[in-house]
């Protein structure tokens, strides 16, 4: 009976596993097989041709700013509010509500968001439909997400190297930089993977902060498309799945390839500690 | 119990410990007189008096949760660390009270201490001896070559080092790594070394290794060890104080606490009856 019972078991979690990589491999196969034929290097590295034919490169080039403008505003200010959530906050009743907060704050949905840095930074800053306006909504999105798990890596660095770093008389703040920032960079880096993927998905408050111009950003003040929201323009206005799908292929290769250099970088930082 | 009674008491004690500072007066490194400490509410040590002399081994014994390791962590003030925590009482090194000063760092670089497990940094076994140093910003390059290497010697694993310098400290067994511990430690050239169950973690063999280098770092270093092992504080040690429920039952130097204690509950511990 036991046996039976431990088959099931087993089958059912082989059944889930399965399906997991099943839909996975099912989706990506499908965008790639949509997609491909149109996948050149003109496609990528051409201009943008609103009669047809034209290449993405505006987008991607909007893309990567979104991602890092957004993360050199978030991760710092993320990394900094965890640590002193973590290490200096004394915890009492304000803590919880922050961390209550920052909880709640990951769960709205982007296009919440979006209406907010549409009126806040577009309107009332008068910064109009432009990347910053939008990598501020960005920065705005990402940073429970920074917190969370700035504070998750934190706590899992030991309290004995605390405690030895402050027994040799160091400082709070060489303590914070030479031993516990450093044993929780690898939690810390996972999560600005995650915040990249976050950006790189998003399309609802991008679409109202930035706008749709299909160009060349001039500067980080022009409105301009990423690619989430060019994929959804594609399907929305011309549909054309096929070149949404080629988009597509492109996103996902993007995200692939910013998470092996985040890895590579997190494990660069990890060999000169050791 | 009637105020008389404590009063006498009271009394009784003050006149102990009276006889006890004559005695040790002008060789007490460390001197602490009634301290108290509670968690929050709850007291966790009483009236705690005790002279500890430079350059012996003084080893502290009880049950689990009888406060040993919380009054050695009085000694440099790692109890600041913990929220909730209120100290009164005394405690003087070298004619200076600890918590009437506001300098830890200084406390903390002339009383170091080594934990009950090894906690070396994940950095390698260099970086770790060299971390005290280079914290109180010493940057020369030969000065640390100097320092590392003098207290690798000093905690007698220099020759099983030597050569992966540069490895991870993570990657030496668990004796090896207590005793780089120790080095970390003396690199601060402290003049009191705590130790908290420093072989609870460890082997036979890495454990007599580690009592080894106590008998030879009381030359230099005055060393107060919480031990659970009895034998170890027997071997180890010039003078023992018996801690039960956050009191001192009985302080005297270590043989006649192993062999002719004056309380019997002393006795009834180390003979093992309890705890």
């Amino acid at each position: 009976m036991r046996k039976v019972k431990d088959g099931i078991l087993r089958g059912l979690l082989w059944f889930s596993a399965f399906v997991t990589v099943a839909v996975l491999l099912l989706i990506v196969g499908y965008i790639f097989y949509k997609g491909f034929r149109l996948i050149s290097f003109d496609f990528i590295f051409g201009d943008y041709s609103p009669t047809g034919g034209g290449g993405i490169w505006p987008m991607i080039v909007t893309t990567l700013y979104t991602i890092a403008i957004s993360l050199v505003i978030a991760a710092p200010i993320g990394i900094l509010a965890a640590v002193y959530l973590q290490e200096y906050a004394k915890q009492g009743r304000l803590v919880k509500v922050i961390r209550f907060a920052t909880e709640s704050l990951t769960g709205i949905p982007s296009i919440i968001y979006g209406l907010f840095g549409a009126v806040f930074f577009v309107a009332v800053l008068k910064l109009g439909m432009s990347i910053i306006a939008a990598s501020l909504t960005l920065a705005i999105i990402v940073l429970p997400v920074m917190i969370r798990t700035t504070e998750e890596a934190l706590k899992t660095v030991p309290l004995s190297y605390r405690e030895g770093s402050l027994a040799l008389g160091a400082t709070k703040l060489q303590t914070l930089f030479k031993v516990i920032l450093p044993s929780a960079m690898p939690g810390i880096l996972s999560g600005i993977i995650l915040s990249m993927g976050r950006i790189i998905g998003e399309s609802a408050a991008i679409f109202l902060t930035a706008g749709t111009v299909a160009a060349m950003p001039g500067s980080i003040f022009s409105s301009a498309r990423t690619l989430t929201v060019h994929s959804y323009l594609v399907t929305q206005e011309a549909g054309d799945i096929e070149l949404a799908a080629a988009v597509g292929i492109v996103l996902i290769v993007l995200i692939f390839g910013l998470n092996m250099l985040a890895t590579f970088i997190s494990k660069r930082l990890n060999k000169t500690d050791y | 119990m009637s105020i008389a009674v404590l009063e006498r008491n009271k009394e009784a004690k003050e006149k102990t410990l009276r006889t006890m500072m004559n005695k040790s007066a002008e060789a007490a490194k460390i001197s602490v007189k009634y301290l108290n400490l509670f968690y929050g509410e709850k007291q966790a040590l009483y009236e705690v008096s005790m002279d500890i002399e430079e350059k012996q081994v003084t080893a502290l014994i009880g049950p689990s949760g009888c406060g040993k390791s919380t009054f050695l962590r009085t000694l440099n003030r790692m109890n600041d660390l913990i929220d909730g925590v209120k100290i009164n009482g005394d405690i003087v090194i070298d004619d200076e009270n600890i918590y009437a000063s506001n300098d830890v760092l200084k406390l903390r670089t002339k009383v170091g201490m080594v934990f009950q497990k090894p906690n070396l940094f994940p950095m390698s076994i260099y970086d770790n001896v060299a971390y005290g140093p280079r914290a109180q910003g010493i940057k020369s390059k030969k000065e640390l070559n100097r320092i590392v290497e003098e207290s690798l010697r000093g905690a007698a694993i220099w020759d099983e080092v030597k050569d992966r310098l540069k490895a991870s400290a993570l990657g030496l067994s668990g004796g090896q790594q207590q005793r780089v511990c120790i080095a970390r430690t003396i690199a601060m050239k402290p003049e009191v070394i705590l130790m908290d169950e420093p072989t609870s973690a460890l082997d036979p063999i890495s454990t007599l290794k580690v009592e080894e280098l106590i008998g030879k770092l009381k030359k230099d270093f005055t060393i107060v060890i919480v031990t659970h092992n009895m034998q170890q504080a027997a071997r180890v040690s010039d003078k023992t104080a018996f801690f039960l429920n956050g009191e001192i039952v009985e302080y005297d130097v270590t043989d006649a606490i192993f062999s002719n204690p004056n309380d019997q509950r002393t006795e009834d511990y180390v003979t093992g009856r309890f705890g």
